[in-house]
């Protein structure tokens, strides 16, 4: 009895470990390639059949993508838009979110079912008439104007985030802070803002990578003054393998960072977003 | 310090207007850059030049050779997509959720997609099924193929469609697990057993008590990877090219290659019906409500 339990117990543990093994390895092998091909040389592109092991390690494919014009100018316009995305987009949705989470009032399911269908509108449908619109306003082919549509993307997501965390600083505390002297905005700043701090810097990890991984905005909105990911799509057709491969990992580095940076809100981010 | 009566009373006037103005710059907001532009792009897609009402766009869309195209490869990328992603990210938050010794660094390592665009994604495949690619030299070294196999030539479109198939599923198995994970964690612990999942017990209790529990989970996952569905774009176009047409990929090409806002705007005005479409089935048949599908 004893041992056939414990038999079956540590076939059990094998087939957990395993299958948690092999879903990591598919996760991780396109990651891996990838930063391979990026970091060979250029002409190992066209090598067959190619080694799998970094045995001809070399920097010329990535310099060669930096070197490239307009590579680095789009990467600075690409934090400049996510940069203005996370300030905008938290300045104008972060009080929205302490208003769902602090009071009721009249048509507060009305503006939250608003919120909530505002996320699902295609790209597609704001970006091309924004950017007839821009054409008029002088905003065509300009970072404010992708910073502009990537803070409308990003509100819905930052509301509700931030909504999120202002429900789990305890009313108590603020109200506290008030009947000794505090007032409204003394007891935000004071009491309420140190508790959300760490999820707020949170959300705007998260808006990051919301504006910085958004292509089709992007590239419809601009000509010249492209973001990353408009940059690479745009070379997609006349570029080399190696281009792509570089490209492809650069725009991956900075999420990888982000999601160890953030492993914590992880599921209180994207898992309770999509809910 | 104690405040004068009537000094409660103009605050608790004020406070009654404070959501309001607490939420107005975002109303605002979304006014100019989301329900305004909507109008706008009916306006483009049904308004001849001359301001009338027309449906030419369309009538052009439908007529493009590439139309149907589209839509039946924007439909089966869906039907293929969604189906893989769900069943993938069940079995990632159920193992995770066993909550193994070592659970949270798999869940990390599942989770890194969730950052990764889906252009980059289609890239990252792109090294592994291009022609002299990892997959082929892979495949070469185990004495398997002699020369490589085209998976990106318009020759073998099945294969093509399913290594825009893997590369979508790979990034996007990470957002469904999520949603469902945090369905999990809302689930009483009572209901699993902590150890093995996969002994015959467990699977019948995952079968009969989990999944029902985690339903409001699952269609919300359903209802949002459906909605992206139809968005699907810049991954097929670094795998495919033009080869495999896609809705999004079209209002992209008729409004920086031809140049044509009109038709851009009447597929972007398709995509938005099938969104909404889309919604109200899984609403009307899978009975969820939006106080769900929201937050509470």
């Amino acid at each position: 009895m004893q041992s056939s339990y414990s038999r079956r117990y540590i076939l059990g543990r094998v087939a957990l470990y395993g299958s948690a093994i092999l879903l990591a390895l598919w996760t991780l092998a396109p990651l891996y390639l990838v930063a391979l091909a990026a970091f060979s040389a250029r002409q190992a592109t066209f090598q067959w059949p190619k080694p799998l092991l970094p045995t001809d390690f070399s920097t010329d494919t990535m310099q060669f993508f930096v070197n490239t014009r307009g590579v680095i100018d789009s990467v600075r316009n690409s934090i400049i838009v996510a940069l203005v995305t996370i300030a905008g987009s938290l300045v104008l949705g972060a009080p929205g979110g302490y208003a769902l989470a602090r009071f009721r009032f009249r048509g507060k399911e009305a503006i939250s079912l608003g919120l909530l269908i505002s996320k699902m509108f295609p790209t597609a449908i704001l970006a091309i008439p924004l950017a007839v619109a821009f054409l008029q306003l002088d905003l065509y082919d300009t970072i404010w104007g992708v910073a502009l549509v990537h803070i409308a993307m990003a509100l819905p997501f930052v509301i509700i985030v931030t909504a999120g965390i202002f429900v789990g600083v305890p009313r108590d505390l603020e109200e506290a802070a008030q009947t000794l002297g505090c007032n409204r905005v003394q007891a935000f700043l004071r009491v309420v803002m140190p508790l959300a701090l760490p999820g707020l810097v949170a959300a705007a990890i998260f808006t990051f990578v919301i504006s910085w991984n958004e292509v089709f905005a992007a590239t419809i909105l601009t000509l010249r003054n492209r973001t990353l990911p408009a940059q690479v799509l745009t070379a997609l057709n006349d570029s080399p393998l190696y281009y792509r491969y570089a490209g492809g990992f650069f725009m991956i580095v900075p999420a990888l960072i982000f999601i160890f940076l953030i492993r914590k809100y992880l599921l209180n981010l994207w898992g309770n977003i999509a809910r | 310090m104690l405040r004068p009566y009537h000094e409660v009373l103009m605050r608790s006037k004020l406070d009654s207007l404070l959501p309001y103005s607490l939420l107005a710059p975002t109303l605002l907001f979304v006014t100019l850059l989301i329900v305004v532009p909507i109008f706008q792009a009916f306006l483009l897609a049904f308004q001849s030049a001359d301001g009338s009402f027309t449906l030419a766009n369309f009538q052009k869309m439908a007529n493009d050779t590439s139309f149907g195209d589209a839509l039946k490869f924007t439909f089966l990328l869906l039907i293929f997509i969604v189906p893989l992603q769900v069943v993938l990210a069940l079995v990632m938050a159920l193992l995770i959720h066993t909550r193994f010794k070592g659970h949270t660094f798999f869940l990390y390592i599942y989770a890194i997609p969730l950052a990764i665009s889906d252009l980059a994604a289609g890239i990252a495949w792109l090294s592994i099924f291009t022609e002299r690619g990892y997959l082929n030299s892979i495949l070469n070294q185990l004495g398997i193929l002699e020369k490589p196999f085209l998976f990106l030539s318009y020759q073998n479109l099945p294969a093509m469609f399913g290594t825009i198939v893997v590369a979508e599923s790979w990034r996007a198995t990470a957002i469904v697990m999520t949603i469902l994970l945090a369905g999990l964690q809302v689930i009483p612990r009572d209901y699993f057993e902590a150890a093995d999942v996969f002994g015959a017990n467990t699977l019948k209790r995952t079968l009969f008590v989990v999944l029902p529990l985690l339903r409001p989970s699952l269609q919300n996952a359903l209802i949002i990877r459906t909605i992206f569905a139809f968005q699907t774009f810049s991954v097929v176009f670094a795998l495919a090219g033009r080869v495999v047409p896609v809705m999004a990929g079209e209002s992209y090409n008729w409004y920086v290659t031809n140049r044509n806002p009109g038709i851009a705007a009447a597929y972007a005005v398709l995509i938005l019906m099938f969104t909404v479409l889309a919604t109200w089935f899984y609403f009307r048949f899978l009975q969820t409500s939006a106080a769900e599908a929201g937050y509470d």
